[in-house]
């Protein structure tokens, strides 16, 4: 008996001390300063979701999985913590991406794409329409709140990849993962490169346009930092 | 032994049967001959053709993302649903064309039909200033399942088609506030695996300017 209480008041002492630990990974609220800077990669698709079909052959799931690895290894050795929807050729639901990203309480949440169509690099951000935070959010519409947030990422990654003479463009768009996610959110579609007369100058399975898009989008996930933890 | 009387009686009745059988047949000939007289069967009137109008279609562009309007003349019927069909159709044909600049193969014949419906309130209780007159309407709009299959995949090829769908509609038929997509009559997720079809669009998010991006 004298055993059973000295467990209980253990195992109370244990609940409580543990109270303050459990509020220091409390989710960041779009306004607020952030504890700790995390950033999520969602390779698109994967498993028996191929997605689009690049010139080359090679399909989109491939692409965006490289692409994650090239960016997570630039992320890393700049001391910035990642997370990732997948590290394999898996399928993951777009519910289960955007639970990921929303247990991580990521700072920034990038979704990676490609498609042969169109010119350059198009960034995408959810097309709800921004809300206040709230304590109970709807799931289909969560990153509402975080709408201004991503569209000021957005902004931090087009004047990064623009810095390095790549064409962008800015939309809105209606992605089930991203209207999912509670960050800072994008979703980033890689495209080739093309000249005036809409003739291909650089493909997607250019190596070097590989490396020149993961070291823009390095360079300002880094600078996001530095604006996030400035007070 | 039959008596003599009675096959007098009956080679009559036989007879008369068969006059009577004769007469009729012919009876039923010249009532035929009568009603086929009195039927006018020349062609009256011409096939009815819709005239030709003004339709003002939202086109996309790929190579720089943008949604551009541009008008045309065609036949348009006077049913709404006809006519939301007609100019889809319009849109989707010039989006088959080999020079393009949003190439998506299908042409008119994927949007099987456009259904118009009173339109739910939005979630501000707001309704658009142009379709207080007629009432605020929702199109629910049916692809086929070969131009979802064939549609190019990504982001923006996938939104551009949407967006360019939407703001046709709106251009058109001001009436249109809300626009939902099925696929052979049925929910899908996605178009080519990335624009979300389960949604309803709002049609007041697909107006173009020149050189606007979605």
């Amino acid at each position: 008996m004298r055993w059973t209480n000295w467990a209980l008041a253990a195992l109370l002492a244990g609940g409580l001390a543990g109270r303050p630990a459990a509020a220091q990974v409390a989710p960041p609220s779009p306004a607020g300063p952030p504890s700790r800077f995390v950033v999520v990669l969602d390779p698109a698709h994967g498993g028996d979701d191929a997605g689009g079909r690049m010139a080359n052959g090679q399909s989109e799931k491939n692409f965006t999985l490289a692409l994650s690895g090239r960016l997570r290894s630039l992320l890393a050795a700049r001391g910035i913590q990642v997370v990732t929807t997948r590290d394999a050729d898996a399928t993951v639901e777009p519910d289960r991406r955007a639970e990921i990203a929303n247990h991580a309480h990521a700072q920034a949440c990038l979704s990676l794409h490609a498609a042969e169509s169109g010119a350059g690099i198009h960034l995408f951000t959810s097309s709800l329409a921004p809300a206040q935070p709230a304590r109970f959010t709807p799931w289909k519409t969560a990153q509402a709140a975080w709408v201004t947030r991503s569209l000021a990422l957005a902004g931090e990654l087009n004047s990064a990849l623009q810095h390095t003479g790549m064409s962008v463009s800015l939309g809105r768009t209606t992605l089930p993962v991203i209207d999912s996610m509670t960050c800072p959110a994008v979703a980033l579609e890689i495209a080739p490169e093309r000249s005036a007369d809409h003739k291909t100058t650089t493909g997607l399975d250019d190596k070097d346009y590989q490396a020149r898009v993961a070291t823009a989008l390095a360079a300002a996930l880094v600078e996001w930092r530095t604006e996030a933890q400035q007070p | 032994m039959i008596p003599r009387y009675q096959k007098i009686l009956f080679g009559v009745l036989l007879l008369a049967s068969l006059v009577m059988g004769v007469a009729l047949w012919q009876l039923r000939e010249r009532a035929h001959q009568r009603m086929i007289a009195g039927q006018d069967s020349d062609p009256t009137r011409a096939p009815m053709v819709a005239r030709a109008e003004q339709a003002t279609l939202v086109v996309a562009n790929d190579n720089d993302s943008s949604l551009l309007t541009q008008v045309h003349s065609l036949p348009l019927p006077a049913d709404s649903g006809a006519r939301a069909r007609a100019v889809l159709g319009k849109l989707l044909d010039i989006y088959a064309a080999p020079d393009a600049a949003h190439p998506v193969p299908g042409g008119g014949n994927s949007v099987t039909q456009v259904f118009l419906l009173p339109a739910p309130p939005l979630a501000g209780g707001a309704s658009p200033s142009n379709a207080q007159q007629t009432g605020p309407q929702l199109a629910v709009v049916n692809l086929t399942g070969s131009f979802a299959a064939s549609h190019p995949s990504g982001i923006e090829t996938e939104t551009l088609t949407v967006l360019s769908i939407c703001g046709t509609l709106r251009a058109n038929l001001p009436s249109i506030t809300q626009v939902r997509f099925l696929v052979d009559g049925q929910q899908r997720a996605t178009l080519a695996g990335h624009a979300d079809l389960t949604r309803t669009y709002l049609t007041a998010d697909a107006v173009p300017a020149e050189g606007a991006h979605p």
